[in-house]
Order: C-alpha cells, then sequence, then structure tokens
C-alpha cells in the first residue's frame, strides 16, 4: 500500500465518520440526560429524506438541511412525548419509530418522485459543496504533510468540519456550563435535579431535541454531502453503529470522535478489498462490516474497561407526591 | 392511573392502539393522495376474501406467532429481546445445514430434526447476549441488536464463501431435497379441499390423470407445530416452575433474588427458550416455504414479533390472534403493492406505529381510557 491509497483511505474514513459523529453525540446528549435513544437511524433517514427532496425542489442545499432538521425534529418530539411525556418505553419508542421512518421515507419519496423511492439526483446548490481550506494548493508540494493537509482534511462538505467541531463544543458545553451539569446530572439521579428546582422534564426533552437536530444534520450530510440524493434505507444501520460508538466511548465526547474515525475506517476498508489484499490479509468484506458491531459486543463484555451507561438512562422520572 | 377495569385493560386497550395506529395510517395516505378505504378495500379481499389469501395469510401469521412467543416469553423475564431477526436466521442455517447434511427417508422425520437444529441454533444466538446481560450486566436490547446485524454479516458470509452452490450467482443454498419438502396446506387431508381449483362453471378443475388440481400456498404444516407453540408456552409460563419463576423475575428481581431465584439461571435460560422459539420460526419460512437457505430469510419477521408480542399483551393467545391480524397486514400490504399504486412499505409503517401505540405510548391510552371510565362514574 503506498501514501497516496493510505490517504484516499483517510479521507474516505473522515467522510464515512461524519454521518456516525453527528449521530453519536445526538446519542451523547439524549443519554447523558438519561433518555435512551434507539432512533438514531430512523430521525437521521427522516432527515436525509426530508433534506434531498427540499433540496431537490428548491435547489438550495440550506433549505434541505433545515427542513432534515424539521424532519427529525418531529420524530425526537414523538419519543421525547412517549418517553418523558407519558412515560412509554424508550427503548420501544426508538424501535417503533425507526420502523416508521424507514417506511414513511419510501412512501413520500415515492409519491412525491416515484423512482423507487429515491429523489432525483442533486445538482450544483443542491449539494452540499466541497470547502477549500486556506492555503492548500499551496501547501500540496511540501512533502508528506502537503497532501495530507490538501487531500485529507480539506476538500470536504462544511458538514465534516462542523461535525468535528461539535466535538469540542460538546465538551465544554457538558462539562463546563450549568445546563451542561444539569443535563448530566438528569441523567445520574433526576430527583437531585429536581429537589434543586429545576425541571426534569424541561431538561430531558431539551436533550432529546438537540439530538433531533444533530440527526437531522447527519441525514442532511448523507443525502446531499456524501451522496447526492436520497435512497431508500441510505442510513444502512449506521444509526446503529453511531450507537455502538457511543458505548465504545462510553458516553464521552472526545472518545466519540476516536471512536467514529474508527468505525469510520473500518467502513472505508470494506469500500477497499484491494487494500487488504495487497498487505497480504484475506478479510472477508461481512467481517469488516460487523467489526463495529463485535467490538462494541466486546467492550459490554468488560474485556476492555467496563462501559456503564448514565445510571438513570431508561427510566422514566416520577416527581414524588 | 391504573384504574382500569382488567377487560379494559386486555381487551380496549389494544384494541384502541391498533385503531390509532390505522388512524395515522390513514393519515399518511391521504397526505400522499391514496384513498385510505381503498387500500383497506384491497387489503380485506388479498388477504381474507379468498383461500388463496388466506394460505399467505397464514403462512406470514405462523412465523409471526414464533417470534412474537419468543418476545413473549423473553417480556415476562423484564428482558427486551430485539435480537428474534438474527436468531431466526441463524434457526434457518440450522435448518439448512441439517436439511443438506443427512440424508432424510421421510419428511417428517427430517421435520423433527429440522426443528431441534433451528431450536439449538437460535438458542445458541441468544445465549452469548443472555450471558452478557446475566454475567456483565450489559444491556440485552444493545447486545441483541448487535448480534442482528453480526448474524447478518455472518450469514452473507456464509452463503457467499460455503454454501452456495459453485455454479450459481445468487447468495443462497442449495434447493433442499425433496424427501424433506413438508406438506403445504393444499397437500393436507381435510384442509385441502378449501384449495381445490374451480372452472368458470364451478367445476372442479382436473390435471390430465384426472386428479383434482389445488391452489398452490405457502401456509404448512408448521401452522399447527405454532399452535402447539403457543400452549406450549402458555404452560411453561402459567404452570411450571420454571414460568412462575420467569414471572417473578420479571416481576422483581430483589424480590425472586430473596426468594432464591437465581439471576444469572433465569436469565440465561428464558434467554435460551426465547431464542429457540425464534430460530423454530425457520421451519416455516425455510424449510417449508423457500426450501433453500436465502440472504436476509427471516425478512423482518423477528422484528414484527416484537409488535405481535405488545399487541398480543404478553399473552400467547393475544399472540396467536395478533399474529394473525399481523398476517393480515403483510398479505393485505402485498396485495396492495400487487393491484394499487400504494407502496408496500405502508406496512413497515402500521408496523412501527402499532408498537408505538402499544409498547411506548400505552400510558397514553391508558391515560384517554381512564378519563373515559371516571367520566362514566361521575
Amino acid at each position: 500500500m503506498d501514501y497516496a491509497t493510505f490517504l484516499q483511505l483517510l479521507d474516505t474514513t473522515l467522510r464515512l465518520a461524519t454521518p456516525l459523529l453527528f449521530a453519536c453525540l445526538a446519542g451523547l446528549y439524549s443519554e447523558r440526560a438519561g433518555i435512551f435513544d434507539i432512533g438514531l437511524e430512523g430521525k437521521m433517514l427522516m432527515g436525509a429524506m426530508c433534506a434531498g427532496t427540499v433540496a431537490y425542489l428548491t435547489g438550495s442545499v440550506w433549505l434541505g438541511a433545515l427542513a432534515a432538521i424539521v424532519g427529525s425534529l418531529l420524530f425526537a418530539l414523538v419519543h421525547g412525548l412517549a418517553s418523558i411525556t407519558f412515560r412509554g418505553n424508550q427503548l420501544i419508542s426508538g424501535v417503533a419509530l425507526n420502523f416508521v421512518a424507514s417506511g414513511i421515507t419510501v412512501l413520500v419519496a415515492l409519491a412525491l418522485f416515484g423512482q423507487g423511492g429515491r429523489t432525483p439526483p442533486l445538482e450544483g446548490g443542491a449539494r452540499m459543496g466541497e470547502v477549500t481550506l486556506p492555503f492548500a494548493d499551496a501547501l500540496r508540494s511540501v512533502p508528506i504533510i502537503g497532501p495530507l493537509y490538501a487531500d485529507v482534511i480539506s476538500g470536504h462538505p462544511l458538514l465534516v468540519y462542523v461535525g468535528i467541531a461539535l466535538v469540542p463544543a460538546t465538551w465544554w458545553l457538558l462539562y463546563r456550563t450549568r445546563f451542561g451539569l444539569r443535563l448530566r446530572a438528569v441523567g445520574e439521579n433526576p430527583a437531585s435535579v429536581d429537589t434543586a428546582g429545576v425541571s426534569v422534564a424541561r431538561l430531558r426533552f431539551a436533550a432529546v431535541l438537540i439530538a433531533g437536530i444533530l440527526c437531522g444534520l447527519a441525514g442532511a450530510y448523507m443525502a446531499t454531502g456524501l451522496q447526492a440524493g436520497f435512497g431508500r434505507e441510505m442510513t444502512a444501520g449506521r444509526g446503529y453503529i453511531a450507537l455502538a460508538a457511543l458505548i465504545f466511548a462510553k458516553w464521552r465526547p472526545w472518545h466519540a470522535l476516536w471512536a467514529c474515525l474508527l468505525f469510520g475506517f473500518f467502513q472505508s476498508l470494506a469500500l477497499r478489498p484491494d487494500v487488504l489484499q495487497s498487505v497480504g490479509l484475506r478479510v472477508p468484506v461481512p467481517v469488516l462490516d460487523a467489526l463495529p458491531y463485535i467490538l462494541t459486543v466486546i467492550v459490554l463484555a468488560g474485556l476492555v474497561g467496563k462501559a456503564v451507561p448514565p445510571r438513570a438512562g431508561g427510566e422514566p422520572y416520577v416527581k414524588e407526591r | 392511573m391504573n384504574s382500569l377495569p382488567k377487560w379494559a385493560d386486555v381487551v380496549l386497550v389494544p384494541l384502541i392502539s391498533l385503531i390509532l395506529a390505522a388512524l395515522v395510517s390513514a393519515l399518511v395516505l391521504l397526505a400522499i393522495g391514496q384513498s385510505p378505504m381503498q387500500a383497506l378495500t384491497v387489503m380485506v379481499k388479498g388477504a381474507l376474501m379468498s383461500p388463496q389469501g388466506w394460505g399467505y395469510t397464514l403462512y406470514y401469521a405462523t412465523s409471526f406467532i414464533f417470534t412474537g412467543l419468543a418476545v413473549t416469553v423473553a417480556y415476562h423475564a423484564g428482558l427486551f429481546n430485539i435480537g428474534a431477526e438474527g436468531q431466526a436466521q441463524l434457526g434457518g442455517l440450522g435448518v439448512a445445514l441439517c436439511c443438506l447434511m443427512l440424508p432424510w427417508p421421510h419428511w417428517s422425520l427430517a421435520l423433527i430434526g429440522a426443528m431441534v437444529a433451528a431450536a439449538v441454533f437460535g438458542a445458541a444466538w441468544a445465549a452469548v447476549p443472555a450471558y452478557l446481560q446475566a454475567k456483565r450486566g450489559s444491556h440485552i436490547v444493545i447486545t441483541t441488536i448487535m448480534f442482528n446485524y453480526i448474524a447478518a454479516a455472518l450469514m452473507i458470509w456464509l452463503l457467499v464463501d460455503f454454501l452456495r452452490p459453485p455454479t450459481s450467482m445468487d447468495p443462497a443454498s442449495a434447493r433442499f431435497p425433496a424427501t424433506v419438502s413438508l406438506p403445504h396446506f393444499h397437500q393436507l387431508p381435510f384442509i385441502s379441499d378449501f384449495f381445490l381449483r374451480y372452472t368458470p362453471d364451478g367445476q372442479v378443475r382436473l390435471n390430465p390423470a384426472g386428479e383434482p388440481m389445488y391452489q398452490k400456498v405457502p401456509a404448512n404444516i408448521s401452522f399447527f407445530l405454532a399452535i402447539l407453540a403457543c400452549v406450549g408456552t402458555w404452560v411453561l409460563l402459567w404452570h411450571t416452575r420454571l414460568g412462575y419463576m420467569i414471572r417473578a423475575f420479571g416481576k422483581s428481581e430483589k424480590a425472586a433474588r430473596y426468594a432464591g431465584i437465581s439471576a444469572v439461571k433465569i436469565t440465561i435460560v428464558t434467554m435460551l427458550i426465547s431464542g429457540a422459539l425464534a430460530g423454530l420460526m425457520a421451519i416455516n419460512n425455510v424449510m417449508g416455504q423457500a426450501e433453500r437457505l436465502l440472504q436476509n430469510s427471516a425478512e423482518g419477521a423477528g422484528f414484527i414479533g416484537i409488535a405481535v408480542a405488545l399487541m398480543g399483551r404478553n399473552h400467547p393467545v393475544g399472540v396467536f390472534l395478533a399474529a394473525i391480524l399481523f398476517g393480515f397486514l403483510y398479505q393485505g400490504g402485498a396485495a396492495l403493492g400487487l393491484e394499487t399504486t400504494i407502496p408496500i412499505e405502508l406496512r413497515i409503517v402500521v408496523q412501527g406505529l402499532v408498537i408505538l401505540f402499544t409498547g411506548a405510548l400505552d400510558q397514553m391510552v391508558r391515560m384517554m381510557l381512564g378519563f373515559a371510565f371516571r367520566a362514566r362514574r361521575a
């Protein structure tokens, strides 16, 4: 494997890790606030459909992204309603919303475009343009670092950089602000937050809605940045990989970034079977596909340190009477 | 809050959830410019108004009974088994290996062998998540989801690299020998009369040899095994010591521990039974219908098991009825795809909505009913 192939792999890794990262951070906010979110997948899919549709109809990728956020928020609201207001089973609610999203996205896309559940291919302003970072072309000739900067780090859709910037932002919000402290507390011990006079329901809704926005962006990136349009089931289990990454990262922002990059790397390897063969490894592609899940099970088994979820996760809060 | 009479909780809550799901689906249909009434008519006609329709409805229902029971058994121990899909796929692998590797003289012996294989493979796939939950406290929902994906990858790998006949391109195993073919409804005594083919003037259609001809349907003898599984699950849960321990553990883990019930043992045994039931589904779809192992053989039936169990209030009778309802939804949905421009994906939407209303928004339904009952009493 030469340096150029390696850079290509890294480039694809970054592109494929971005939707995982958005969804993973979405799950992080929600689960840190004590609301399990199996429905990341469905919200992403909903976001992707809305983004693809609106971007095609209006020709504007940003209106598409806005629509993605709205569509995903709608599902987040239902999830909040079921798991916070009506104290229903959060896991079942997430599973249900995934099914609804899987069906409804195809129904709408078929009704609007009739192309087998796809949106027509997006072009021009309806796609997320690639951002060239400053000095990318000037530095390209510098050995080793130059191509790395120009080809891997520079030249991605804007949301790739937004996703990476969200990692320190999330860290700061969770660990350095009052809101973050309360958010984490409400996931560990909601009664203490309630005693302090802060509304548990409002905090949890805030977290669930933040998750909705992030999943919408993940979907928008999938439909307008990574690919040119929405296709049925285009998220292909990424919501669950993000969930796996979240556990792998033990619900911490920086670790989430590394976990998503790792899983994105597996995905990019699965796209390039020739690379593994060239270094003499014969790994079947399905094994690479399954690696994130296998790794997560290993983490869950406690073989690599124990993954302890937020203590109040999954439990509806009932105020004392 | 829980002031509802028992009959209302058992009958009205699922019924109203179903009506809500149907209403939302109707709104979705209206929004995409289709007619809900037309959809319902086509579905009823396609699934219930002809013997052939019933042949398909009951075939789907058979699979859903098995996966519904799998989710039910786990539910009673307080475990949410989302992994029935993967367990059913592994069950299919067991059936395929059993049917392809061994020379069975008669289908009845092959059926017994395949049932054992399906149950063992399904249970084995549930064993790891069960062990991790029992010993390591890792959440069974997450691990079973992961195992669904691992199962899907495993099946692709096995089918493409090992089980695929060298001459074939598609990722599927070789056909099973004809001797292991299970009797379908149109081949069973008494029942077959419903599936006779008629000429336009009402005569029974005969083949050149002078024998009556039948409509071929996928529903097969596994349907009766599914009913037996319902009875067996009922006996297990409410009339055995193990069932008592499972339910006690599900109601209160602390109380069960105090009563000397081993949490590790109950978690693992329950999940093994649950996985075995999910695996048994494969005798219906793999051995009874496809007669070879296909990629994604379970086709989502494992997930429908969740809807069936919730809709059936986690009772075998309810599971049976809910499975028939979902069999109707599946066959009716297929009829929609054939006869109208309404996409077949409508059934996934309905499935999701049923799960949402019966499993997550059930408190909302109860509150609504509670208001109604209190208003009547006042």
